[in-house]
Formats: C-alpha cells, structure tokens, sequence
C-alpha cells in the first residue's frame, strides 16, 4: 500500500496536518515520502462495516490493529447480525459486511447495482471451532460419535450411562446422572454451524435443517455463549455447544468428537485442517471464495464443527477511495498478524497461507 | 412577567361583574397553557406514532402466506405461546409480589417507629434503580443456583402437580425463578403506592376503629385495608404491566422455548414477548422482523388491556366508596 503513497502526494492541507501529528506516534516501518508527510500510511477517513455478531471481537481487534498502523483511518463495525449485516451492505449503506453465511444467488445478482459494475466477494476471514462442552464431574476425556451426539441434543439418549455413551467410551465409568442439553435462546451462527453438523454426520438422529435458531422446543435454553458457558457450569449433567475459546477459558471439559475412525479434540489447528480439506462452492463469481464446509471429512486430525464466517466487499466502488480503504482494512485483516491477533483475542483459528493468497489474489480486484 | 404599566387593564370595565381580573396574567397564562397542552398532545402523539409503527410493520407479517413466515406458522400461531408465557411469568410475579408488598406498605405505615419506616421505605425504593439487566445476571447466576435444590425437592414430593411435573432444571434457570426475579422487580413500585395509600387513610376512621375497642389488627383490617383496596389494585396493575413488558432480565434468567407448558421447574418454559423480541431480533431480517414487531404489537395492546382495566376497577371502587 506504501506504493501508492507517490500517486496521491497531493494531499489536502488538513490531511497534511493530521499526518503530521500522527508521525509523532511513528512507530510503524517508515518509507521516506520526503516533504512533511513523514507518515507511513497515506490512507485516511472512515470505513464502517456491520454484520456477524461472530466476529465482533475479532473486527474489534481488527480495528484497532489497522488504526495503529494507519492513525488517519477509524473502522466501526457494527454487530447487528449477518442477514441485517448483509441487508445494509446490499443497500450501500456500510461498504463491507460481515457474515456467517455467504451470499445467495439472489444477494449476488443485487450485488451487481450495488457495487457499480462490479460484484460482491465473499472472503472467509474468520474461522473458530465449536467445542462441545460437557459438565459431569469425574469424567474426563469424554468421547461422543456424531449419532450419540445427535440422540442427545434430540432427546433421545436421557442418562449419561446410557449404552451409545459407554460404547463411544470403553473403560470409561459413566455414572446414571440426567443430562441436560444446553442450547443458544437467541439466534446464532454458531447453532447454524451446530445443527449443519448434526445434519451432516447424522442424518437419520437429527433430521431438521440448519438453522440458526434453535430448531426443537426441548432442552434448556440461554442467550449468548457465556450464557450457555454459566448455564452448563451451573448444571451437573449439563452439555452444550459454544466457541472453543471461552470453553478453554472457563473450567468445562470439551468432548472429543469422532473423525472418521479417530478421535478428535477442539482446537484452532484441526479446525484449520479440516477447512483446508473443505472445497470451495463451485459456480461462484471470480474472486469469490465461498466454503462448502465438508463436515464429514475424515482428513486425519480435522475437527469438522468449526464457524466460518466471511467479510463481503465489493470488487468495485464508487467511490474508489472508499475502496482503497476496503481493501487495505481487510489485507490487514488476512494478514498473519491480523490473524494472529484475532487468535490471541478472539480465539479465532489463523487461516491457511493457501487460502491467505486466494484471498489476497481476490482482494487485488478491488479497483483494479 | 406583570409590570405597573399594565395596570390599567385590570379594570374589569363595564358590566365585567364577577370576572376574574385577568388582565396582568394573560400572557403567562397563554404559555403555560400552551405548554401544558403541547405536552399532553406530545404523549398522544408519541403513543399514536408507536402504534403507527408498530402496525404499519406488522401488516407484512400479517398478510403474508404461512410458508415465507418464520418455521412456517401463521403470526398468530407464532405469537400465541408467547403470549402464554409473557402473562404466566407475570402472573407468578403479581402473586409473589403484591401480598410482600402490601405487608411492607402497611408496616412501614401502621407498625414501623418513624426511623425504621422511613429508612426501609428508601431501601425499597432503591430496589427500583438497580437496572434490570442486574437483576437478570443476579437471577441467572445467583438465585437460580439457590433454588435448584427446593426445585428438586418439589420435582420430588409434589411432583403429582402440573406445575411441579419436572424434570428439574439442574441449573434453575426456569419460569418460576423468572417469576421470582420480577417479583422483585415489581415489588418497589406496589410498595411505594400501597404505603402512599395507607397512609392517606382518614385518621378519623382508625380512631373510631380503635375507640370501638379494635385491636390494631383489626383496625387495619377493618379501616385502613377497605379504604385502601382501590389503591393497591392500581399499583398491582402498574406492577403487573411493569412485569410483562420487562426484558433484559427475563432473556438471561429464563431457559425458554417457544412452547405452552405449565411446567415451572422444568429445562424448556414458555419464553415472553419482551425476552424473544431481544434475544431473535439481532439476526433477524425481512419478514423475520415484521413477525417480531407482530408479537410486539400483541404486546402493546395487552399492557394496555391491563392499564384499562386497573382504571376501570379504580375508578368503580371509588365511586363506591
């Protein structure tokens, strides 16, 4: 982005000034611009964006990352939830998005008006685990294949000595205590990611369709994922589904969950494997990366109940500083420093190099 | 505002018997007329301009086919179990709280030294100011966890009843604890005017009671309590439009579905309006929302249901006494 600092010196005098001011800060590598604007970023405004609630501590860090390296650009982001998220995008209200589902051919087709000429691009920037946690004292190492795991959460299986239980783990003394599953009350991508893998692996145990609200009128209810992290620590017995960041934060056990032939625990690394071995949705405009996420891979050490949730930007803007901005807040975003902070933060899952230079390559058709 | 030039217009002239002198005050009268107006007209107008809204909205979801809805139901079917549950927690509330509040009321009023009442009736009113979203995590975390053994014990030994069927939440957090959080909630404002009320009762009456050779009990029961039943009904009302409206504490407390069940103790209870507006409106889009703002719309007409009839039943009682 330093390149372009030649190309836009003609910077208005209280640009000027404001650089000035904040070359004090200089922290940051300097490239020698010559004149007063000793700054190392040319870019300034505003960009907001609003969307997945998934990401809010991640586009928080974000923000703040980006506005160190670039003290003239302030980026909001607004948690208002993906369809809304999206909604505001399509109307060219916010020029970026955030989502945890990616645009539909409908959404698309809008995109075409909304992005002067060009279309909208799905980026996944987000990728976080879904653990499964479990509250039952003396039990540790807990291991639940995808049908037990479905039986649970259908209400199925009642007491957690039950025989599909036992069977997933041998040796282990399970004792005769009722188990409560614990659910999301509001709506969410991660009980959309949840349900889609229940869907997936177990077909026949849960037959509804993903969704992000919570699809049966059974089962114990709380908002949020610290909401459902109290709720299962409250309850012995209790089981549920929430990111794998705060579960490793609090004092809940995650349960294993059946890979193929193995077993595999939550973590950033397996999810990131398990995205890899995912394939992009074909038919996609170019520069699109949308995941059809395999949940049934058996790829070794992939942990399929992962979230990925995608920014969406346009490949061309109106306003083409806007786009600048756009573009270099989200090269920001999928750096390995962007994600290394939203890993530390937000318990994210850092993205593949792989899929760091598809992005990267999408990005570049951003006003070009 | 009045100045001594403006003397003369005082006068009340020819055939200006028994008018009032009006003249110094006119334009202060003009203002304060007007703005006492505007603000009446203000509070129709922010009223009209809500229903507006909240019909205007609507009228999507209400005149859509059942399939583009939400789970594929009609508003009414959507919005019916929540209705259920908006007015059981609330009832559960009201029941809690109004026999509480009326011992604090006529304690602070008839039994309490001068000191302790005054000091109990500012603690009552500082239940009031503590925000409901602290109420909600305190349900939540705290009072649910202490419950969970006497829901165990109820699951148990009365289970027999529909109330009591379980199985128990183990972590309590159901529609009688909710009940019980804007029991608390509610209690403040049925405290302040029951006190208020019973305070207002004549003195006359309470020493003919007395001088009849009353105990003080009886007194209360057969002066101070008559006259003040118009009174606590209101401010039970007010209470109980207070409890069906309330949200942020209802959507961390209570573990609900959208389903009828008078199970009280149990992991899955009829959510509210209130608590299901906040906890699906976020994601919500489209005909989503207009579903939503529906169930707000049954909402706004029930709370004002309630206050009609708190009007109706204190306006009768008055006019009996």
């Amino acid at each position: 982005m330093n390149r372009r600092t030649f190309r836009r010196a003609a910077v208005p005098a209280a640009l000027a000034l404001s650089l000035g001011l904040a070359a004090c800060s200089g922290e940051n590598e300097t490239t020698t611009t010559g004149g007063e604007g000793t700054s190392t970023s040319d870019l300034s405004g505003s960009i907001a964006g609003a969307g997945a609630s998934t990401q809010t501590a991640a586009q928080q860090t974000w923000a703040a990352g980006f506005n160190a390296e670039n003290p003239d650009v302030t980026v909001n982001y607004d948690p208002v939830g993906s369809g809304a998220g999206r909604e505001q995008f399509l109307n060219g209200g916010v020029p970026f998005a955030g989502s945890d589902a990616y645009l539909d051919e409908e959404e698309l087709a809008a995109s075409e008006e909304r992005c002067a000429g060009g279309n909208a691009i799905d980026l996944p920037v987000y990728v976080s685990p879904i653990s499964v946690a479990y509250n039952l004292p003396g039990v540790e190492n807990l291991q639940l294949s995808p049908t037990t795991l479905a039986n649970i959460f259908n209400g199925t299986i009642t007491t957690w000595n039950d025989p599909a239980i036992t069977a997933d783990n041998p040796g282990a003394t399970l004792p005769d205590t009722r188990i409560n599953p614990v659910h999301r009350s509001d709506d969410s991508g991660t009980t959309e990611n949840f349900t889609d893998y229940l869907h997936a692996t177990a077909p026949e145990a849960w037959t509804a369709e993903p969704d992000g609200e919570w699809p049966l009128q059974t089962g114990e209810a709380a908002q949020g994922t610290s909401g459902v992290v109290q709720a299962i620590g409250a309850g012995e017995g209790s089981i549920g589904y929430a990111d794998e960041s705060q579960v490793a934060a609090s004092d809940l056990q995650a349960a294993a969950l059946k890979v193929g032939e193995n077993w595999v625990a939550p973590s950033a690394e397996a999810a990131a494997t398990a995205l890899d071995s995912s394939s992009r949705v074909e038919g996609r405009p170019e520069g699109d990366i949308a995941i059809e996420i395999d949940r049934t891979t058996t790829a070794d050490g992939a942990y399929p109940l992962f979230i990925v949730s995608y920014a969406i930007a346009c490949t061309a803007y109106e306003d083409a500083t806007q786009g600048e901005l756009v573009k270099s807040y989200l090269t920001y975003v999928t750096s390995e420093e962007g994600q290394q902070a939203a890993a530390e933060r937000a318990g994210s899952a850092p993205i593949s190099d792989q899929l760091r230079e598809d992005i990267t390559t999408s990005l570049d058709m951003i006003g070009a | 505002m009045s100045t001594p030039t403006q003397q003369p217009t005082r006068d009340p002239g020819p055939g200006g018997r028994g008018t009032l002198a009006t003249g110094t005050t006119r334009k202060g009268d003009a203002v304060f007329k007007g703005t006492s107006t505007g603000a009446g007209v203000l509070i129709l107008l922010v009223l009209a301009g809500v229903a507006a809204f909240l019909i205007g909205q609507s009228i999507p979801a209400l005149t859509a086919s059942p399939e583009d809805l939400p789970e594929g139901q009609t508003v009414t079917a959507y919005v019916w179990p929540l209705l259920f549950g908006t007015v059981l927690a609330a009832i559960i509330a009201l029941l809690v709280a109004t026999p509480i509040a009326v011992g604090i009321g006529l304690f602070i009023s008839h039994f309490a030294p001068r000191r302790a009442a005054q000091t109990l009736g500012y603690l009552v009113d500082l239940l009031a100011a503590v925000p409901s979203i602290v109420y909600g995590i305190w349900g939540a975390v705290v009072l649910s966890a202490w419950l969970v053994p006497i829901y165990q014990w109820l699951e148990r030994n009365a289970g027999f009843l529909p109330f009591f069927d379980g199985p128990a939440l183990p972590s309590g957090r159901t529609m009688l604890t909710a009940g019980l959080v804007l029991a608390v909630m509610i209690l403040p404002i049925i405290t302040a005017l029951s006190r208020d009320v019973f305070l207002q009762t004549p003195r006359l009456h309470e020493e003919a009671a007395l001088a009849l050779g009353a105990t003080r009990w009886e007194m209360i029961r057969y002066a101070v309590i008559p006259y003040g039943r118009s009174g606590v009904v209101s401010a039970a009302m007010l209470g109980l439009g207070r409890a069906l409206g309330e949200t942020m504490a209802v959507a961390l407390v209570l573990s609900g579905a959208r389903i009828i069940t008078f199970d009280l103790i149990g992991a899955a209870n009829p959510l509210t309006i209130a608590a299901n507006i906040a906890l699906a409106f976020p994601e919500s889009s489209g005909l989503t929302t207009n579903t939503l703002i529906a169930s707000g719309l049954a909402l706004f007409i029930i709370t004002f249901l309630v206050n009609f009839a708190a009007r109706w039943i204190v306006s009768r009682s008055g006019a009996k006494a």
